[in-house]
């Protein structure tokens, strides 16, 4: 087992450079499909009660501000891109200045999603009373169908949410390990693997954005 | 490695994806989102297709339009489309699990109403009255 020229970068149970890559894009994707599973159960049971409760989910989801959804939408798209980028930047053997730059970036746009859903649109749902079990003064029509939709929204933006404070813990180590000059063209597999989950969460909030704020909405405020 | 050799062949390790792609696809991300928002707001009909339900073409179109955003993210953010097959079963395999959770657990919620399930009791009762009371 001899190997002539054997890279820094690769460990000694992988045979090549592409092998160990593979190996680490495999492992994440097996962690990225119990993630489906754990949003896709999410999602079934939002699907399940959205049919049985048809005329509340479309009541609550108009409580809801498409133009803040949709904002968020833009901007994860935005912080996908300059994370694709900051590894793009490793690949071709860009300065750490360039990867740090980039990882800053995706950050910024992670916590200005964040800032987006907290202070706009969670804080507006407490003025409002949305919150179903700490204030929640909704008497409109279909009011238990609607409480029960709030307690969907919250739970799926709230799971959202925490894992982008995770993807943002993940951004942070990254950032400081591309300062000290982690990453080359040779190694970058925490990028690599960081950035599948930051995409996989994108993932989630394209799918959240059209099931919370979008379907129903042509039918009118009271349906 | 240097940004020169692109086109080493199917290893996701040597394929160094395109700036370009990586704008176009963003692009195409953010076009689809304004779309879709747009799409939202327009009465695209229902069909009904029999036994109390019907198909909500927005909520179709909705969903479509994220499917195709998912496969933009999977496929080139994700470098799903330049990862060797055994990736690329792992990923179809965890889609089809949970549509196989999405259509079973549908097919059961769905159809509740379908089948009068108290039918051959009601049927029977008659008959099974006298012998039981």
């Amino acid at each position: 087992m001899a190997h002539t020229a054997h890279s820094p970068a690769l460990v000694h149970q992988f045979e090549t450079k592409e092998q160990q890559h593979d190996a680490g894009s495999l492992g994440m994707w097996v962690f990225l499909v119990t993630e489906i599973m754990f949003f896709g159960g999410v999602f079934m049971a939002y699907i399940v009660y959205r049919a049985l409760h048809l005329d509340a989910f479309i009541a609550g989801s108009h409580l809801l501000n498409v133009t803040f959804g949709a904002t968020n939408t833009a901007v994860l798209i935005c912080s996908s891109l300059t994370m694709a980028m900051a590894i793009h930047s490793a690949q071709t053997g860009k300065s750490r200045g360039t990867i740090v730059t980039y990882l800053i970036l995706t950050m910024l746009l992670g916590i200005a999603f964040l800032a987006i859903k907290f202070t706009f649109e969670w804080h507006h749902d407490w003025v409002e009373g949305l919150v179903p079990g700490l204030h929640f003064t909704y008497s409109g029509p279909h009011a238990p169908g609607v409480q029960l939709f709030f307690c969907f929204y919250f739970f799926m933006t709230g799971l959202h949410a925490l894992h982008m404070f995770i993807g943002l813990g993940l951004l942070t180590t990254l950032t400081v390990m591309a300062h000290r000059g982690r990453f080359n063209s040779e190694y970058f597999a925490p990028l690599e693997v960081s950035g599948l989950y930051w995409h996989f969460v994108d993932i989630v909030w394209i799918f959240l954005f059209p099931l919370l704020y979008l379907i129903g909405r042509h039918w009118g405020g009271g349906h | 490695m240097s940004e020169h050799d692109q086109n080493t062949g199917g290893h996701a390790g040597d394929h160094i994806v395109p700036v370009t792609t990586y704008i176009a696809v963003f692009i195409g991300l953010l076009v689809l989102t304004g779309l879709t928002t747009e799409v939202a707001y327009i009465d695209l009909g229902r069909t009904a297709v029999g036994r109390g339900h019907e198909i909500d073409w927005n909520t179709v179109a909705a969903l479509a339009i994220a499917v195709v955003k998912m496969l933009l993210v999977v496929l080139f953010f994700m470098h799903v489309k330049y990862s060797p097959k055994l990736t690329k079963l792992v990923v179809v395999a965890g889609f089809f699990w949970l549509a196989i959770m999405v259509s079973l657990t549908l097919s059961d919620v769905l159809t509740r109403g379908w089948t009068d399930t108290s039918l051959p009791w009601s049927v029977l009762l008659p008959f099974l009255r006298p012998l039981l009371f």
